[in-house]
């Protein structure tokens, strides 16, 4: 019987591995096709291995990277992306250790409101939100980050106050018989402990911010800054005759990027995946 | 004790967030909710107007359409990720060699953002359409709903195959060793225990996949826009595209009171679905 499970186990592994070859080729199909010569990406075979003759080498990326002016978009989303979310990391965590241990009124408000924002879908308020943000001179990619806090602040904060409530309170305490302010409490006792919790709302907020797409939109002006999923929009939504080889070079440098940081520290993902969800 | 010392320190502490949160969540929902009893093209020309634009709602076919097109949708969707992701949650819980390189790789479309991932995907199934000399994704409403449904479970199986891994990996061995005792087969053990053991996963992962599906936008914006003729456009798009594409004053209004309907759905389903699946919920 034993032998039989091993054996049934190879297939399992075998039949996997097909899945998973499968499961990737999107992305080496567009990897491919980004090395075509442009004019030979059509419809119907997107499917072909670049040959010699349609090989274009780096060609898609230059036209990407100097025609679309993609690392300005770069830029501009790795500026909000980081901006947006160490704001939120650090206020937000300061916000749920107060909820947490000053309990009144305004806290237990705040911290409901936060989990009604939650499920709130951001057409109800993406109109209003773009007049405000607008009014407010937060619109522009060093200051949306502001937008990004208010929007974000649910699920930091339920993050946030769920780990804080298993903090026990006789290490602060004893911090502030020793003459320790609320602040270097913070700093130097909640925050070392906060960790972990730290590592996966970052990870789930850079995934959200990195990819956001409608909220920059409306809130940013499109002629000046475009992040990235705005300018592959903007440059595909656009009709006339599309540069598919520039096209497929600017999705395979948005791509990059993300996987590689995704493998470097994968460990901390899925366990920022898992807190989200059993928190969630 | 701390909470008092802290109390004094909330300009700090407290306020940057909850001002941040009324610029950027509370104040815009009130005034949404607002609006969507008025007529405006610009926040400057408002009248109220009551009822109206809820009436003039039904009388949009468009919007109907997008309606039941998004509850089809939001509940076939995630019905296959969720079974799909279960499946390959359980054959990675078994322990089978590689488990570690399948688990990365069918996370990874999770990273991808919904705009990317949608013109992927259009490279990809028009390619493939036009091989089987069927009608590309703009022109076939069928297949571009068929191409939305590969999509999405194509970037939110791997999501929920890790939460269903951490749920399958807390069953008790001691509970799976005493099935074994006992004579339990390979069903008896999967509907018997690990899936009851699970159903705290399973709430999270329908509540995660229902609402995803239902708040779907840049996907089907990049993937099909809607086309053709609005046949595939969802809630979210309708509503988008009633504000920002449609000629007429009264337009904006009625795309305010068709969010707010939107969210009202949203909500309604959200609890409903969480009292049905939490009521399985059971203790070991």
């Amino acid at each position: 019987m034993k032998e039989q499970k091993k054996k049934g186990n190879r297939v399992l592994t075998i039949l996997f591995a097909v899945i998973s070859i499968l499961w990737i080729y999107p992305i080496f199909i567009i990897l491919f096709n980004s090395l075509k010569d442009t004019n030979s990406i059509t419809t119907s075979d997107v499917f072909n291995l670049p040959g010699k003759g349609n090989f274009a080498g780096t060609a898609n990326y230059v036209e990407s990277v100097t025609g679309m002016n993609f690392l300005k978009s770069f830029w501009y989303s790795l500026v909000i992306s980081v901006m947006s979310v160490l704001l939120i990391l650090l206020c937000c965590s300061m916000a749920a250790w107060f909820i947490v241990r000053v309990n009144n009124w305004f806290t237990k408000l705040f911290y409901y409101l936060c989990i009604f924002s939650m499920v709130v879908p951001f057409q109800m308020v993406m109109f209003t939100l773009a007049n405000t943000a607008d009014r407010l001179k937060l619109n522009s990619p060093y200051s949306i980050c502001v937008i990004y806090l208010g929007f974000g602040a649910g699920l930091a904060v339920f993050m946030f106050t769920g780990f804080c409530k298993s903090v026990p309170m006789d290490i602060e305490e004893a911090a502030m018989i020793d003459g320790c302010s609320p602040i270097g409490t913070y700093f130097r006792v909640l925050l070392p402990i906060l960790k972990p919790t730290i590592i996966s709302t970052a990870i789930l907020e850079v995934m959200w911010v990195w990819n956001d797409y409608l909220l920059p939109t409306l809130v940013l002006d499109i002629k000046k800054y475009r992040t990235i999923p705005m300018a592959i929009q903007y440059f595909r939504g656009s009709y006339g005759t599309v540069d598919m080889g520039a096209m497929m070079a600017s999705i395979m440098i948005d791509i990059i990027p993300i996987i590689i940081l995704y493998l470097v520290c994968q460990k901390h993902i899925i366990e920022g995946v898992v807190a989200g969800a059993v928190k969630g | 004790m701390i909470g008092k010392a802290l109390k004094k320190y909330w300009p700090l502490f407290v306020l940057p967030t909850f001002a941040a949160f009324i610029i950027g969540f509370v104040w815009p929902f009130i005034w949404g909710i607002y609006l969507s009893f008025c007529q405006f093209t610009t926040v400057k020309k408002v009248t109220f107007v009551g009822l109206s634009n809820y009436r003039q709602i039904f009388s949009d076919s468009t919007f109907g359409h997008a309606f039941w097109l998004t509850v089809l949708f939001a509940f076939l969707s995630s019905i296959l990720i969720n079974l799909l992701a279960f499946v390959v949650a359980l054959v990675l819980t078994k322990g089978i060699r590689g488990t570690n390189v399948f688990r990365t790789i069918f996370f990874m479309p999770n990273l991808i953002g919904g705009i990317v991932l949608g013109y992927i995907w259009q490279t990809i199934l028009n390619g493939l359409l036009s091989a089987w000399g069927q009608p590309l994704l703009a022109l076939s409403a069928k297949n571009g709903f068929i191409g939305m449904l590969v999509l999405l479970c194509w970037q939110q199986i791997g999501y929920m195959m890790i939460i269903y891994i951490a749920g399958l990996n807390n069953v008790s061995p001691d509970l799976l060793e005493a099935a074994a005792i006992d004579g339990c087969t390979q069903m008896q053990t999967l509907f018997r225990i690990k899936i009851p053991m699970t159903m705290p996963s399973i709430t999270i992962c329908t509540f995660l996949t229902l609402t995803n599906g239902f708040k779907m936008f840049d996907q089907n914006l990049s993937l099909t826009g809607g086309e053709p003729a609005k046949a595939t456009q969802l809630l979210a798009l309708n509503i988008y595209d009633t504000f920002y594409a449609r000629a007429g004053k009264q337009w904006k209004g009625i795309g305010q009171s068709k969010a707010v309907l939107f969210f009202l759905i949203v909500v309604v389903i959200s609890l409903v679905q969480l009292r049905i699946t939490s009521r399985k919920e059971v203790q070991a």
